[in-house]
């Protein structure tokens, strides 16, 4: 008897084959775990391949002064991290997440206000159609006139970007609710109050929520980028230092840290909305790229 | 049969409900009319309406589709109001929805981000009801209609009969004087529309709420009802109104074969051929 789980009578139920099913679907999972590793495997090989040409390259057909290469990229983290890496990373988070805490949550928040006060949002239509057309990021050197090239003028930088990611999300999640779910609620009793909370909200939180994730490397983009017009510390401006030296090797290890960076958040990222949103089924909903 | 057909709103002492006097209506619908702007054109959904809704009773409108059943039910439940004509709920008019009526849409309408349980217990969580009951309400209607282990499953995991099962309950839950359905089995297939026409009728003879049930099924609408209203092609307005001579309790597997049901049906459906043929042409003439 495959199938572990059922007693004996349960068993005995079964109707004839379904054991049969248990061991197909146990045969199909094992396919799937050897697809997956081979898949694991494959993409090992091609980045040792990848590195491999890079480094074995180096100085043979392509200068180390432009590209660099792995083995020294490797050797720069080591004395970087035993140097002041972390101090510029911690300033450079410290900027993006404080600038990304203001911006969400104003952003949010105007939405919702806009959202609530429909004679408000149609009379601003315009208005915030002509700001979304300013590619944001040529703001940078304003803000750097502003808020000096201290840690402020970063910080707004990257609170501005998860500003208005997050705020047209809103809107536009908050304007598209099926009035359907609104009259529905109506007609069972709910209030403005409950509608808006218990309705409207949660039926737009895919929007705030995919856009609350997007908003993370905008913030980073928005710090870096603030860095690298005119700082005195963080990743950017190490970055642009040793651009300025014409070290490569120390800008490539700068960007691979940043990577690294942006991946962590990212897979932590989409581990906490496929919770928060497991309602939802696969695949509907706002993706990222109908936010940004 | 016929003689059961009549073409006025006649009291209906036939049935087991009690005979309609104008004091016992529920809802009483004087001259209502209904038209629709879209796209710069208006649109005449409903043309003068008069009809009497009594106490405890399930009645059943059929009539071809778009000829204003749903208009009628949304005006009933106060989601907007008539263009003309006046609605009377317990004699008094109402503005705004009226909280007293549940309807049960087309849709199922439940909330995607709620799980079945938390669907079913919205409307007792606006009105505060204390967790534990709201818990043991949702609970013996969920297992009432054969849905016990889902409770934790969300709408998109459940199927389309049990999504309607869900939302009949929801109504259910709370306990409105009135319930409108609107063609609530109307996306199903044959054998589930079976099975939940049997238990909305046993739901409904414990506490035998007044319901008003839409379909475009005469079979659905004769083997349900007290009363069967036929309604024209659009403009809609009510063409006959008959009751329906069978006792109850009725066993909905074997009526199709009783002759009363037969005779009911028969004389209904040379009313409302001509309706859907009309409907047809006019939507045909529409694409």
């Amino acid at each position: 008897m495959a199938s572990t789980d059922l007693n004996a009578a349960e068993a005995a139920a079964l109707p004839p084959g379904a054991a049969n099913v248990e061991d197909d679907i146990r045969a199909w999972e094992t396919q799937e775990r050897r697809e997956k590793w081979r898949l694991m495997f494959v993409r090992i090989i091609l980045a040792m391949v990848l590195l491999s040409i890079w480094e074995y390259g180096t100085d043979r057909w392509f200068d180390a002064l432009w590209f660099s290469s792995p083995l020294r990229v490797l050797r720069h983290l080591w004395t970087w991290m035993q140097d002041d890496l972390l101090k510029h990373l911690v300033i450079t988070l410290r900027e993006t997440f404080i600038g990304y805490g203001c911006g969400t949550l104003l952003g949010i928040a105007t939405g919702v206000l806009l959202a609530r006060f429909a004679f408000l949002g149609k009379v601003l239509d315009p208005f915030i159609l002509a700001l979304n057309g300013i590619p944001r990021i040529a703001l940078a050197p304003l803000f750097i006139i502003w808020f000096g090239i201290g840690e402020p003028s970063k910080i707004v930088l990257a609170g501005m970007l998860s500003f208005f990611l997050c705020f047209y999300a809103t809107l536009s999640g908050l304007r598209s609710v099926d009035p359907a779910y609104i009259s529905i609620a109506r007609v069972m009793g709910a209030t403005e109050r409950q509608t808006f909370f218990k309705v409207v909200l949660p039926a737009a939180s895919p929007w705030i929520i995919t856009a609350m994730k997007v908003s993370v490397p905008f913030a980073l983009v928005g710090a870096i980028v603030g860095e690298f017009m005119a700082a005195t510390a963080g990743l950017g401006f190490k970055i642009q230092l040793y651009t300025a030296q014409f070290d490569t090797t120390g800008a490539v290890t700068g960007v691979l840290v940043l990577m690294v960076v942006v991946i962590m958040f990212n897979t932590a990222l989409n581990r906490l909305e496929s919770h928060v949103l497991r309602w939802r089924p696969e695949s509907s909903g706002p993706t990222g790229s109908d936010i940004q | 049969m016929s003689a059961s057909v009549t073409a006025a709103q006649a009291p209906d002492a036939a049935t087991s409900v009690q005979p309609a006097s104008p004091r016992d209506a529920v809802i009483s619908i004087h001259r209502v009319g209904h038209v629709f702007r879209t796209k710069g054109r208006r649109v005449q959904a409903l043309l003068e309406t008069d009809l009497r809704i009594n106490e405890r009773e399930f009645l059943t409108i059929v009539g071809p589709s778009g000829c204003g059943k749903s208009t009628l039910m949304n005006l009933i439940v106060g989601l907007f109001p008539a263009s003309s004509g006046e609605i009377l709920y317990r004699g008094k008019r109402r503005s705004g929805v009226n909280r007293s009526i549940g309807y049960v849409t087309q849709a199922d309408n439940l909330f995607p981000w709620r799980t079945l349980r938390k669907n079913i217990e919205f409307p007792l969580e606006l009105r505060g009801v204390p967790t534990r009951e709201r818990r043991e309400r949702a609970s013996h209607l969920i297992h009432r209609v054969g849905l016990a282990g889902f409770e934790d499953s969300y709408p998109h995991e459940l199927s389309g009969g049990m999504r309607q099962r869900a939302n009949i309950i929801r109504t259910l839950a709370y306990e409105p004087e009135v319930i409108l359905m609107d063609e609530p089995f109307g996306p199903l297939d044959a054998q589930t529309r079976l099975i939940l026409q049997n238990q909305l009728l046993e739901l409904w003879q414990e506490d035998r709420k007044t319901i008003i049930f839409i379909t475009h099924d005469l079979g659905e609408a004769v083997a349900l009802a007290d009363r069967v209203v036929v309604m024209s092609a659009r403009p809609g307005r009510i063409k006959t109104i008959a009751p329906v001579p069978i006792p109850r309790p009725r066993n909905l597997f074997e009526i199709h074969k009783d002759e009363r049901f037969l005779a009911t049906y028969q004389a209904l459906w040379l009313s409302l051929e001509d309706e859907v043929k009309k409907g047809a042409a006019q939507w045909q003439a529409q694409t």
